[in-house]
C-alpha cells in the first residue's frame, strides 16, 4: 500500500479574532450569499409583478383590437402630461431591465459559488427525496426564459423579426394586435411561446415558493399557503400565456 | 426473527488521501443477517478483508445509536441512506432485499475533503461554532436557572433545532453543497431563546459570514430537511435570513462587537 | 497543609486523599478559602493539557481557558461534539428542590452515597451535590433548551426510582444537549484562542519527569505521527472502560488506553470491578453485533416483565396464557416490582436466561410487555409516554412493541472504577488529574441514574479549575521539562516500536476477533455476577488470550498513513491488561456491594451481602510490572454524615 498524505497537521485556535472588513451595508449585505438571495427574491418579486400585469394586460386582446391597441397607447401615455409622451414607460422599462440585471447577477455569483462548492461530483446517481424538477433545473429554465424574452423583444417590441411592427390600425394606433397575431400564426413561434411558457411556469413555481424562504417571511400560519401560492401563480401566468398562440392558432383571435 | 439476505454486491469508494484519485471497489457479501445493521455489514466487510490480507475499508462512526454524528456515507444516491429520520448507523439490512446492488460514496462537498475512502473532514462546521454558535456565559456567573421564564413553547422549539447532530448529511445532500440547514438551525436554536438575545445579531452575522467562506449557498431545494436525521425543518433558514437582514439593518452602534 | 489529613499511609504509595478539614458541609468552603491562587496575568505562563472532550474534558478546557491558562485540548474525534457524553438520554440530578418536594444537598448526597452501596468517599460525594446547583444556572445561561413548564420554569422528573423530583431534562436527549453546551464553550474559546485543539489526535502515553507529569505522548491518526507535548499539568477526561465487554452501549471508539496508560506510568486503578450494567437494553441478535442499544428505563414505569415458565417454550408471545407466564420481578420483588433497582433486576433477567427461559430467537433476552397498559389507558397514551423509544426499537428490532412485547436483556453502560483520585481529583502522580467518568471518585459500587451528567460537569466546571490552580500556584517561574527531555523521547520510542510491532506480528486474527473473544470471557466470569472458580478461570484464560492476541494478531494496511484496524490494535492491547485487573480486584473483593455481585457472598434471599468490617475501603491497585501482578493499596472509607445501612427493594 503506497502511501497517502503525511503533512504534519497543526492545532486549530483563533479562528474567530480576524475581524471583517465592513462596507456600506447595501454591499456589505450583498457580499454574503444571503444577501444574494435577497436580491434574487426581491427583483423576483418585481418581475413577477411585470409577468402578472403583461399577462393581465394582454387578455384585453380577447376583447378585440381596438381594446388592446388602446391599451397600449395608455401605458405609452402613462402619467401625461406629469411625465412627457413615453417617457414613463421607459423608466418603467429602464426599473425593470435593472431588476433582471439584478438577478441575473445574483444568480450568476451564485452558480459559480455553488460550483466552487462541490467541485467533484457524486460519482453515483443521486436519488433526490424532496428537491423538485423545478429547483434543480432554475438555471435552465431561467436561461430558456431570457432567451424567449430576447426574441419576444426583437419580435413585438423592435419588430426586427416582424413585418408588422410600425403598421397603424383604422384609429390610427400602433396596430400591437395586429403584430400579435402576425407574430403568433407563425407556428414556430407559436411552439418556442408555448415552451418557453411552461419553462416560466416551472421558473415561476419555485421562484414564487422561494421569495418566502429567502426573505425570512416564515409563520406557521401560513407556512402551508406558500406552495399553493406559488402554485397558482405559476398556473395562471401559464393558462393565461399560453392561450394567446393558442387562439390565434384556433382562429378565436385575429379574425 | 432473523432471515438472511444473500448476494448483495456494494460499490465502494476507495481512496487513500484528500488528494489522490479515488475509484468503486466492488465486492460480493453473500449472506448477512437482515436483523445486521448497514455499519455492522460493513464491520463484517472489514474482517474479511483484514483475513484476506487487504486494508480494512475507512468510514467514521461512533456512537452506532443516531445520536453523535459521526457516521456519514452516501448510500444509493442517498445521505444516510433509504430511510427517513435516522442516521446510517441506524440503517438495518432488513432495508434491503437479496441481489441488490448497493452504491456507497463518501460525502462530497469541497469543505468535506476525504480523508480516506469513505471518511470525509468536516471540521468546518466546527469553524461556523467558534465564530458565534454559543452563548458567551464564562464559568461561574450564572444567575439562578430559575431566574428566567422560558415559555414552553420558545423551548420546545429551540429544541426541535437543537436536536442537530452535525453529521453534515444537509450539506451532503444539497444540490449546492450548502450548509444553511446545520448554520439555521443553531442560530435558530440559540436566537429564539432570551439567553441568547444580547449576540443575537452579532451571531448571526458572524456565522453566516463563516459559512460563506467554505459552503455553497442556499436555494430552497429542501434535500437538506429530507436528508436531516433529526428532520429539522428549512424553516429554520427562514429564520435565519430574517436574522441576518435584521442584523445588518441593525444600527452598528446598538450592537455589541 | 494544616487543613488535610493524611489517611493511611500504605505499602509502597503514599494514598493521600487530601480531604480538607471541617464538617461536610464546610469542606469545599474551607478548601476555596485555603487554597493558593494563581494572579490573572500570570495563568497565561501555564499550559494545561486536556485529553477527551465529553462533558468533563470541554467545561475543564473551556473554564481553564476563560481563566487565562494557556489549554491544549485533544480528541482522537472529527470534533469535539462527537464525546459519547452526547448519548446519555435521561437526565441531570441537582439538589435545587424546584418542586418543594422535601430536596436537599444533604438528600442528593445521602441518596448517593446509599446508592454507591457506600463505597464512595463522603467528602467527594458531598461536594458533588453541592455543586450540582450551581450546573443548572451555567447550563441554562448557555442556552441548553431544558424541559419546561407551562409556566416557564424549568420541570423535573423523578428518575430511577428516587424519592423526589430533581432530575432536569431535554426530552430524550439530556446528554447530547449538555455537551453541545460545553462544547460551544470550548469552541468559542479555541475562537478565541485559549485553546488549542488537537483533533483526531490519539493519546497514547503520559509522560513523567522526577515522578511529575510532564506531558503526554499523542498519535495523529491521520499522518500516524507520534509527537510528544509538554505542560504544567495533563487533565484526562477520556471516559469509562465499558467496552472491555466488547458488547456495550458505549460508543466503538471509547476505550480505556488513556486511563490504562497512566495506570503504567504509575497511576493507581481504582476500584476497577465497579461497572454497571443496564437492565434495558435490546438483546444481541447476532454473532456480528457490534453494540448493544439502551432503551429508557422509564419503559419500566409501565412495562411488565416476564418469561415463558417452560424452558422449550416455542409459541409466540400472544398465545402464551397468563398462566404459563413468570412475571418474576413482580414474583420476587412484590413491593418494587418491575421498578426494582438496575442491579437486582439485571442480575433476575440472568439467572432466568441461565436457566434456559430466554426468549427470542437466541434465547437471551426478557420479554417487556406492554399490553396490559395499552388495553388499560389506551394506544394514544402509551404512544404519547413512550411514542419515540417504540419506534427506536421498531427501527433497530424489526417488531412493532405495540403488538409484540419488547425483548431486553441487561449490558454493559458506565463503569465506576477508574483512576483514582484525591479531593483535588489528582492522581498521585502529581500534576496529573482525572475527570469524569475516567476517575472512580463519586458513585462507589453504582451509579445513580442521570448522575453521571452532573458529575463530568461538575469536575470540569467547578472543581478542577480551583484545584489545578492551587497546584500550580507554586511553580510560578519554575521551568519544566520540554518534550527534547530524554524521557519524552523514550516515551514516543516506545509508543513507535509498539505500533510498528502491531503491523509486524501479521498473525491470522483481526484485532475485533480478540475483542470479541475477550468480551465474552470478562461478560461470562466478571459480568452481573462473579464467583471466585469464574475469576481464577479468567485469569488463567486471559492470559493466555493476551498471548494469543502477542503472536497471532493481524493488522493491515500501514502505520503512516489514516488506520482504523491499527488505532483498534492498541486498544484492544490495554482492554486485556486492564480485564485482568478487574478480575484480580473482583477476586480479592470478597463480598457483594452494589453491581458487584459475588455469588458466595449473598443474602438467604439472594440478594447482595455487603462486608463492612472487611471491605469498607477503596482498593487502588499499583503496577507491579505486569497486568498479573498487581500491588493493592488499600484507602479505607469513613462514613461520619452518611451512616452504614443496607440496600433493599423488598
Amino acid at each position: 500500500m503506497t502511501q497517502a498524505t503525511s503533512s504534519h497537521r497543526s492545532p486549530v485556535t483563533g479562528t474567530a479574532v480576524a475581524s471583517k472588513r465592513r462596507r456600506l451595508f447595501l454591499l456589505d449585505l450583498y457580499s454574503t450569499a444571503v444577501g444574494k438571495k435577497y436580491v434574487m427574491a426581491i427583483t423576483g418579486i418585481a418581475l413577477m409583478g411585470f409577468v402578472l400585469t403583461h399577462m393581465i394586460g394582454n387578455l384585453k386582446m380577447y376583447l378585440g383590437a381596438s381594446e388592446l391597441n388602446h391599451y397600449a397607447r395608455f401605458l405609452e401615455e402613462l402619467f401625461y402630461p406629469i411625465a412627457p409622451h413615453g417617457v414613463a414607460l421607459w423608466i418603467l422599462r429602464g426599473g425593470l431591465l435593472a431588476m433582471l440585471v439584478l438577478h441575473l447577477h445574483a444568480a450568476y455569483s451564485l452558480t459559480v459559488l455553488n460550483r466552487r462548492a462541490r467541485p467533484v461530483k457524486y460519482q453515483s446517481a443521486r436519488d433526490f427525496q424532496i428537491a423538485t424538477f423545478a429547483s434543480r433545473t432554475m438555471r435552465w429554465s431561467g436561461m430558456i426564459a431570457l432567451a424567449f424574452i430576447t426574441w419576444h423583444l426583437l419580435d413585438l417590441t423592435f419588430g426586427v423579426v416582424n413585418e408588422n411592427v410600425g403598421a397603424k390600425d383604422a384609429e390610427g394606433l400602433k396596430d400591437v394586435y395586429g403584430n400579435v397575431v402576425f407574430s403568433l400564426q407563425r407556428v414556430p413561434v407559436a411552439i418556442f411561446y408555448v415552451i418557453a411558457n411552461v419553462l416560466l411556469g416551472i421558473h415561476l413555481f419555485h421562484g414564487a415558493w422561494s421569495i418566502f424562504q429567502s426573505l425570512g417571511w416564515n409563520n406557521p400560519r401560513f407556512n402551508k399557503l406558500r406552495r399553493s401560492f406559488a402554485t397558482a401563480f405559476a398556473a395562471i401566468i401559464v393558462i393565461g400565456n399560453v392561450s394567446f398562440p393558442v387562439a390565434v392558432l384556433a382562429g378565436v383571435v385575429g379574425n | 426473527m432473523s432471515n438472511k439476505i444473500k448476494n448483495l454486491t456494494l460499490k465502494i469508494w476507495r481512496q487513500l488521501g484528500p488528494t489522490t484519485k479515488g475509484s468503486f471497489e466492488t465486492y460480493k457479501v453473500a449472506e448477512i443477517s437482515d436483523e445486521a445493521s448497514f455499519l455492522e455489514m460493513l464491520d463484517y466487510l472489514n474482517e474479511r478483508l483484514i483475513s484476506e490480507g487487504k486494508t480494512a475499508i475507512v468510514f467514521d462512526h461512533d456512537c452506532r445509536e443516531g445520536i453523535c454524528g459521526t457516521c456519514s456515507l452516501m448510500i444509493n444516491g442517498q445521505a444516510h441512506g433509504p430511510q427517513q429520520g435516522g442516521a446510517t448507523c441506524q440503517l438495518h439490512m432488513r432495508k434491503f432485499s437479496d441481489g441488490d446492488n448497493i452504491v456507497i460514496e463518501p460525502f462530497r462537498a469541497a469543505a468535506f475533503p476525504i480523508v480516506r475512502d469513505l471518511m470525509v473532514d468536516r471540521s468546518k462546521f466546527d469553524r461556523i461554532i467558534e465564530s458565534g454558535g454559543f452563548i458567551t456565559a464564562p464559568t461561574g456567573g450564572a444567575p439562578d436557572g430559575n431566574l428566567i421564564a422560558i415559555p414552553k413553547p420558545v423551548s420546545d422549539a429551540a429544541m426541535d433545532s437543537a436536536q442537530c447532530i452535525g453529521c453534515g448529511a444537509c450539506v451532503a445532500a444539497c444540490p449546492n453543497g450548502a450548509a444553511s440547514l446545520f448554520t439555521a438551525a443553531k442560530v435558530a436554536h440559540l436566537n429564539r431563546l432570551p439567553q441568547g438575545q444580547p449576540e443575537r445579531f452579532k451571531r448571526v452575522e458572524s456565522m453566516v459570514e463563516t459559512m460563506d467562506l467554505y459552503f455553497g449557498s442556499c436555494t430552497n431545494h429542501g434535500e437538506c430537511q429530507g436528508a436531516c436525521p433529526k428532520e429539522i425543518s428549512v424553516d429554520v433558514i427562514a429564520l435565519l435570513n430574517k436574522d441576518y437582514r435584521k442584523a445588518k439593518f441593525a444600527s452598528r452602534k446598538d450592537l455589541a462587537r | 497543609m494544616s487543613l488535610t489529613v493524611d489517611l493511611l499511609e500504605q505499602n509502597t504509595v503514599n494514598l493521600n486523599s487530601k480531604i480538607p478539614l471541617g464538617s461536610i458541609e464546610d469542606k469545599w468552603d474551607n478548601y476555596k478559602a485555603d487554597m493558593k491562587l494563581v494572579n490573572p496575568g500570570n495563568k497565561r505562563k501555564f499550559k494545561v493539557i486536556v485529553v477527551g472532550t465529553g462533558l468533563a474534558g470541554a467545561s475543564a478546557a473551556a473554564t481553564l481557558a476563560e481563566l487565562g491558562y494557556q489549554v491544549d485540548s485533544f480528541t482522537f474525534h472529527d470534533s469535539p461534539r462527537r464525546a459519547h457524553s452526547i448519548a446519555a438520554q435521561g437526565g441531570i440530578n441537582a439538589a435545587k428542590n424546584y418542586q418543594g418536594d422535601g430536596d436537599s444537598v444533604n438528600r442528593l448526597f445521602y441518596d448517593t452515597v446509599k446508592g454507591g452501596d457506600f463505597r464512595s468517599r463522603e467528602s467527594n460525594v458531598h461536594r458533588l451535590a453541592q455543586v450540582s446547583v450551581n450546573i443548572i444556572d451555567q447550563m441554562v445561561a448557555q442556552g441548553v433548551p431544558f424541559a419546561r413548564e407551562y409556566g416557564g420554569l424549568l420541570d423535573n422528573r423523578s428518575f430511577g426510582g428516587a424519592q423526589v423530583s430533581r432530575t432536569f431534562y431535554a426530552r430524550g436527549q439530556t446528554g447530547q444537549q449538555l455537551l453541545l453546551g460545553a462544547y460551544q464553550q470550548l469552541a468559542r474559546q479555541i475562537g478565541l484562542g485559549g485553546v488549542r485543539l488537537f483533533n483526531r489526535t490519539e493519546f497514547l502515553d503520559v509522560v513523567t519527569v522526577d515522578g511529575r507529569a510532564a506531558g503526554i505522548v499523542v498519535r495523529d491518526l491521520v499522518t500516524g505521527e507520534i509527537e510528544s507535548h509538554a505542560a504544567h499539568a495533563v487533565v484526562l477526561a477520556t471516559g469509562g472502560y465499558g467496552n472491555v465487554f466488547f458488547l456495550s452501549t458505549n460508543a466503538m471508539s471509547s476505550n480505556v488506553t488513556a486511563a490504562w496508560r497512566a495506570h503504567r506510568k504509575g497511576a493507581l486503578f481504582a476500584n476497577p470491578c465497579f461497572t454497571q450494567i443496564h437492565p434495558t437494553c435490546i438483546p444481541q441478535s447476532d454473532e456480528f453485533q457490534s453494540k448493544l442499544t439502551l432503551m429508557s428505563e422509564s419503559l419500566r414505569n409501565d412495562g411488565r416483565v416476564w418469561v415463558p415458565n417452560n424452558p422449550n417454550e416455542t409459541r409466540p408471545p400472544h398465545e402464551i396464557a397468563e398462566s404459563e407466564r413468570d412475571y418474576y420481578l413482580e414474583r420476587l420483588y412484590p413491593s418494587y416490582g418491575n421498578l426494582a433497582a438496575r442491579d437486582v433486576s439485571s442480575r433476575a433477567a440472568k439467572r432466568l436466561v441461565d436457566k434456559g427461559q430466554g426468549i427470542g430467537p437466541l434465547k437471551n433476552g426478557v420479554y417487556l410487555d406492554f399490553s396490559e397498559v395499552i388495553t388499560r389507558l389506551g394506544r394514544e397514551v402509551v404512544q404519547e409516554r413512550y411514542g419515540n423509544l417504540f419506534e427506536m426499537y421498531e427501527r433497530i428490532a424489526g417488531e412493532n412493541p405495540y403488538e409484540v412485547p419488547m425483548r431486553i436483556y441487561p449490558a454493559s453502560h458506565y463503569t465506576m472504577g477508574g483512576l483514582w483520585v484525591d479531593y483535588e481529583l489528582q492522581t498521585n502522580i502529581p500534576g496529573l488529574y482525572a475527570a469524569g467518568e475516567a476517575n472512580f471518585s463519586d458513585h462507589g459500587a453504582n451509579r445513580l441514574g442521570a448522575s453521571a451528567l452532573m458529575q463530568g460537569l461538575a469536575d470540569g466546571y467547578f472543581v478542577l479549575p480551583y484545584t489545578i490552580g492551587n497546584e500550580l500556584a507554586p511553580m510560578l517561574g519554575k521551568t519544566i521539562p520540554g518534550v527534547e527531555h530524554p524521557e519524552f523521547k523514550k516515551a514516543e520510542q516506545a509508543a513507535r516500536e509498539k505500533y510498528d510491532n502491531y503491523l509486524n506480528i501479521k498473525g491470522s486474527r483481526s484485532p475485533d476477533w480478540f475483542h470479541r473473544e475477550l468480551g465474552k470471557i470478562i461478560w461470562g466470569r466478571c459480568g452481573m455476577e462473579r464467583d471466585e472458580q469464574g475469576l481464577k478461570q479468567a485469569l488463567s484464560d486471559l492470559p493466555a488470550l493476551h498471548e494469543e492476541f502477542k503472536t497471532d494478531l493481524n493488522v493491515t494496511g500501514d502505520g503512516t498513513s489514516l488506520n482504523q484496524t491499527l488505532e483498534k490494535a492498541g486498544r484492544v492491547d490495554d482492554f486485556f491488561e486492564l480485564g485482568m485487573l478487574m478480575c484480580r480486584d473482583a477476586l480479592e473483593r470478597r463480598e457483594s456491594c452494589g453491581t458487584h455481585f459475588r455469588t458466595e457472598h449473598q443474602t438467604d434471599d439472594g440478594e447482595a451481602k455487603r462486608d463492612d468490617q472487611n471491605y469498607c475501603h477503596v482498593s487502588a491497585w499499583q503496577w507491579g510490572g505486569d497486568a498479573m501482578t498487581p500491588n493493592l493499596n488499600i484507602e479505607p472509607l469513613e462514613f461520619e454524615a452518611a451512616h452504614l445501612a443496607t440496600r433493599s427493594y423488598k
